[in-house]
């Protein structure tokens, strides 16, 4: 029972990209134009997912109470790659029973680096330099894996899986590839809303794709 | 349909043995709210994420409540409208239906709801749509009822119905072209 559908995250040397369609469908039909699928986890980390709407929904309001938590505890905001790790026990957690939530998260980590890490619905992880999950994601990740040429995570030394691209050049690329999904998954369209975390902090920004 | 505390209205559709079973749940939250007695009240938002939270957990248990609900309701000049469904997927926007009226009606609502629209004019495209549902939907009938709220408070109408027409050439002796069959 997938509601929501396609979300993408790109990670900069100094920003990072989180977007998804706002499109909320049910089998054949469209429930709603207007749903937001990111969820502000912490200042600086941001989660994209698609999925099974209501798991989804819990599992956001599960890692904001965790996160509240923490504050209280530690007396600051959690980092991209401790939420990272809090999401895939959180998903783990109910390994025989599983949140049916396809995540991307993204954020900088504590040097204000781009990070994005893609998880599957029992939690397991990766870092990584680009994603996509959802119905859209298999026509979205060959187009990203051409474009922005992620080496391999077996070289060694290890290389920087973080696109050399500039911050307005990752959005277009953002937005290139959603309208492109759009045109061929029947469950992405609507609207396309676009979050971006650099130093500066976070903004949205909007646009509309295809309605049918 | 009913009234939930100072600010809301719920309307539901399915099993109507769990949708009072539902309004035990909201009657007792209501009651603890406002035993709390300190001029806060639970809002369309509130009363609707308690829903949410009861249909996905009853989901949950493989036990659910067969209910599709919707909420609206006006609080501090906000409004705000709703819907839960039994497995707990829930969305707000505009205009919401539940079951066939999701097929017949958002398209409607879709083409010709507006921002200003008037509660005349709201009452007017909501029995187009409810015509709609009566011609083609086989589990309609033809008695409804409006429920308004607004920052004073609700107000349930009487039901009534809707004129329909069936004068259709094809409806005239309907069986002139079958003749021997059923």
């Amino acid at each position: 029972m997938e509601n929501c559908r396609s979300c993408v995250a790109i990670a900069g040397a100094d920003y990072c990209v989180i977007a998804a369609d706002t499109r909320m469908s049910t089998g054949y039909n469209i429930l709603t134009r207007d749903y937001s699928k990111i969820c502000k986890l912490a200042d600086k980390c941001v989660m994209a997912s698609s999925g099974f709407q209501a798991d989804v929904r819990a599992l956001q309001k599960q890692l904001a109470a965790r996160h509240l938590i923490y504050q209280h505890q530690h007396n600051k905001q959690m980092s991209c790659p401790a939420m990272a790790q809090l999401l895939s026990n959180t998903l783990y957690y109910k390994r025989f029973f599983p949140y049916y939530s396809f995540n991307v998260l993204g954020g900088l980590d504590n040097e204000g680096k781009g990070c994005v890490f893609t998880y599957d619905a029992v939690g397991s992880y990766e870092k990584v330099g680009y994603s996509s999950q959802g119905s859209g994601s298999t026509l979205i990740m060959p187009f990203l894996d051409n474009q922005l040429k992620s080496p391999s995570p077996l070289l060694l030394p290890a290389q920087d899986a973080v696109t050399p691209l500039v911050e307005a050049e990752a959005i277009d690329l953002v937005k290139t590839v959603f309208a492109s999904a759009s045109e061929r998954d029947i469950y992405t369209g609507d609207k396309l809303e676009l979050v971006i975390i650099n130093a500066a902090g976070i903004r949205r920004e909007y646009m509309e794709l295809r309605k049918d | 349909m009913k009234p939930i505390g100072k600010h809301s209205l719920l309307g539901a559709s399915g099993e109507i043995s769990d949708f009072q079973e539902i309004l035990r749940y909201l009657n007792e939250l209501i009651l603890y709210d406002n035993m709390w007695d300190d001029g806060n009240s639970l809002g369309p938002k509130e009363v609707h994420n308690y829903l949410t939270r009861v249909m996905y957990n009853r989901r949950n248990k493989f036990n659910p409540l067969w209910n599709s609900l919707v909420l609206g309701g006006v609080k501090n000049g906000n409004k705000y409208l709703g819907t839960v469904s039994m497995i707990g997927v829930t969305f707000e926007d505009n205009h919401v239906a539940t079951r066939f009226g999701n097929h017949l009606a958002r398209p409607i609502l879709r083409q010709e709801w507006h921002e200003n629209l008037s509660f005349e004019d709201g009452v007017k495209l909501l029995e187009k749509c409810m015509r709609v549902l009566l011609y083609r939907d086989r589990s309609a009938v033809n008695k409804l009822q409006i429920a308004k709220i607004t920052e004073e408070g609700v107000t349930i109408h009487q039901p009534y119905s809707l004129k329909t027409y069936w004068e259709i050439s094809t409806f005239e002796n309907p069986a002139q072209g079958a003749i021997g069959s059923w």
